[in-house]
């Protein structure tokens, strides 16, 4: 009786007579599901060709059929393992170096007591973000620069050979994920930040009141009260790995340096884009896709199963 | 504020020693964020051989704006910034009428399938077709090389589009609609009578977002623009930041008046590619110290939810 009304409700809410309006809202929704038909599901049709020769005579469906010929030929080539490895080594770094600092930083922001104090610190910490890429691939380039490089002199200083930072493969992924971590420590810290001022006065009292000291108060009330959020985050950049943004990694990229910069996003760049190679790099654009997918869902349980649990 | 008065009733030597460690490393990280930022304003202001000398440390050393008035003079830099702005705005607006909406529709509760909905959206964070399908779907469309694509190709960031929707969903109660329709306004009059005058937060913010993401963005125009007189800001920027040959080959004594001359000629290009970096961007950043007083609550809330 009770499931016969829910689908009878249910029923009336999709097709009835008094909800008929409620269509109208799809209207305000034409600009935005055309742009993703047309720009986001398209080329997901197009992802076929992946399994197919493309040519542009033929198009998306009507190339030759191929199967899995293009996935082999990159799995057998050894360029695609190096390149495979660079992705996962700068996301790897940029986790395990970029991930805790935004939680240290907020928890030290949070025991500021002077206003004007801390809103500068977080300001200026925030602001590198809105650098854009090419702006801050035109600074890096400048501070690595063999002679009047900024980073560069001070590595000189502490004894480092002089040379062009950017055209030592070695080098190339620790200044890549330090100024990644430079740009980006503000930015993210501003979600802990707002999770901490959530913390609970009343509970900060009770602990004073018990006798704990500043870093216990830090240690025992803040970080506990942060540790939902920070597990959820931590999950969530797990699975994120493969994706690594490339925009900036193109623009850092030179010959010299290539050996540990060549990532997935911008080796289908390079052949698919400049060299022509559509299906071949389609393929590898999939494979990467693929598990991204896997591993977002998998991790977007866990992260749903914990917030389930901790709530 | 009950803590702040409770903390600070007793600072023993233990509670002082903290302040003075957390404070002290505050200090350090902010020199270390703010330095190369100054550092950049600096070098564009000095000489161009003081610059190239790597002798900057805190203050201009021989003072000069020639930096910018060079950059000023070329041609270059005032297309990409007409064309920048352009995007921008126009760009922008586009966004706004496909992501506001959108944000709203989804918001709303009486919405028919509004998880499938949700889903259609959400789904392509989760996959996508990739850089060579996307690119060969414009190239069919004969949008390469056309402005039109810039302002288009980003109509939905689907993050953005989340943001505004938990803002409907959490800052505008439903009961409000209900008044309306009590007295027959449609969905559509709803929206554009009710709705959209009390979202002037969630439009500041959308406007922030995209307008910093089409001025920042170079991928697009670099994937899809070929020919200069289209060239977006950033994409003269990388011509002149990162193409240009290095030319900062300092000699250690030249002492041939003539030389020097030709040096500082080829050495006031350095020069230019930081006041470069500082003209493109200031303004973003400027934006953000406005924009960030009034609306970053919301910012923050949005982002949480997530």
């Amino acid at each position: 009786m009770a499931i016969n009304q829910k689908i009878k409700v249910r029923f009336n809410s999709l097709f009835g007579k008094s909800s008929h309006r409620y269509w109208q809202l799809y209207i305000l929704m034409i600009p935005a599901i055309v742009y993703m038909a047309v720009f986001m599901y398209a080329p997901m049709y197009g992802v076929q060709i992946a399994f197919r020769d493309f040519s542009a005579k033929a198009g998306f469906w009507n190339s030759t059929w191929v199967g899995l010929k293009h996935f082999r030929r990159f799995l057998a080539y050894p360029e695609f393992w190096r390149i495979m490895k660079n992705t996962l080594s700068i996301s790897l770094l940029n986790l395990i170096f970029g991930f805790p600092l935004p939680v240290m930083l907020a928890l030290m922001l949070n025991e500021v007591r002077n206003r004007f104090f801390k809103k500068t610190v977080q300001m200026v910490t925030y602001l590198p973000y809105f650098i854009s890429s090419v702006a801050f691939a035109g600074m890096i380039t400048l501070f690595c620069d063999r002679n009047a490089g900024l980073i560069t002199n001070i590595l000189t200083s502490f004894g480092v050979e002089r040379t062009n930072l950017l055209s030592v493969p070695e080098y190339f992924q620790p200044v890549y994920v330090g100024s990644y971590i430079w740009q980006h420590t503000g930015y993210t810290s501003v979600l802990y930040i707002a999770a901490l001022s959530g913390v609970d006065p009343n509970i900060v009292d009770a602990a004073i009141v018990d006798g704990a000291n500043r870093w216990q108060k830090v240690w025992h009330v803040d970080f506990q009260c942060l540790k939902p959020t920070i597990i959820i985050q931590l999950i969530l950049s797990v699975g994120r790995i493969l994706t690594l943004s490339y925009d900036r990694i193109l623009l850092l990229q030179n010959e010299l340096n290539m050996e540990t910069s060549d990532i997935i996003s911008t080796y289908v760049y390079r052949l698919g884009l400049l060299g022509g190679q559509f299906s071949y790099t389609t393929a590898i654009g999939l494979f990467n896709n693929i598990i991204n997918l896997a591993l977002l869902l998998i991790v977007n349980s866990l992260a749903r199963k914990y917030s389930e649990s901790s709530i | 504020m009950g803590k702040t008065i409770s903390v600070h009733q007793k600072a023993s030597i233990g509670d002082k020693i903290f302040t003075l460690v957390n404070c002290g490393t505050l200090v350090i990280i902010f020199i270390i964020v703010a330095y190369p930022l100054y550092f950049t304003i600096l070098a564009s202001l000095s000489d161009p051989l003081e610059t190239a000398r790597g002798s900057i440390t805190f203050f201009p050393k021989g003072f000069t704006l020639e930096a910018y008035q060079e950059v000023f003079k070329e041609p270059k830099v005032w297309v990409g910034y007409g064309n920048t702005i352009f995007y921008a705005v126009a760009g922008t607006m586009i966004n706004l009428a496909c992501t506001i909406p959108t944000a709203y529709a989804l918001s709303h509760k009486r919405l028919p399938m509004r998880r499938l909905a949700t889903w259609f959206f959400m789904f392509t964070m989760y996959f996508s077709g990739g850089m060579i399908p996307t690119y060969l779907v414009i190239k069919k469309l004969g949008l390469l090389d056309t402005r039109t694509v810039l302002l288009v190709c980003s109509a939905v960031q689907v993050y953005f589009l989340i943001t505004a929707r938990n803002y409907y969903d959490t800052s505008i109660p439903g009961e409000i609609y209900e008044a309306a329709y009590m007295d027959g306004a449609s969905e559509l009059g709803t929206f554009f009578k009710i709705a959209l005058p009390l979202s002037k937060p969630i439009v500041a913010l959308m406007v922030l977002y995209y307008a910093v993401m089409h001025w920042n963005n170079y991928i697009n125009a670099f994937m899809y623009i070929t020919s200069a007189d289209k060239y977006p800001l950033q994409l003269v920027l990388r011509q002149i930041l990162l193409m240009s040959g290095n030319m900062g080959q300092i000699a250690g004594n030249v002492d041939d008046d003539m030389m020097v001359l030709f040096m500082r000629k080829a050495l006031l290009v350095e020069s230019m590619k930081y006041a470069l970096i500082f003209i493109a961007s200031f303004p973003v950043m400027l934006a953000y110290v406005f924009v960030q007083k009034r609306f970053m609550s919301g910012l923050v809330t949005g982002a949480v939810k997530g």
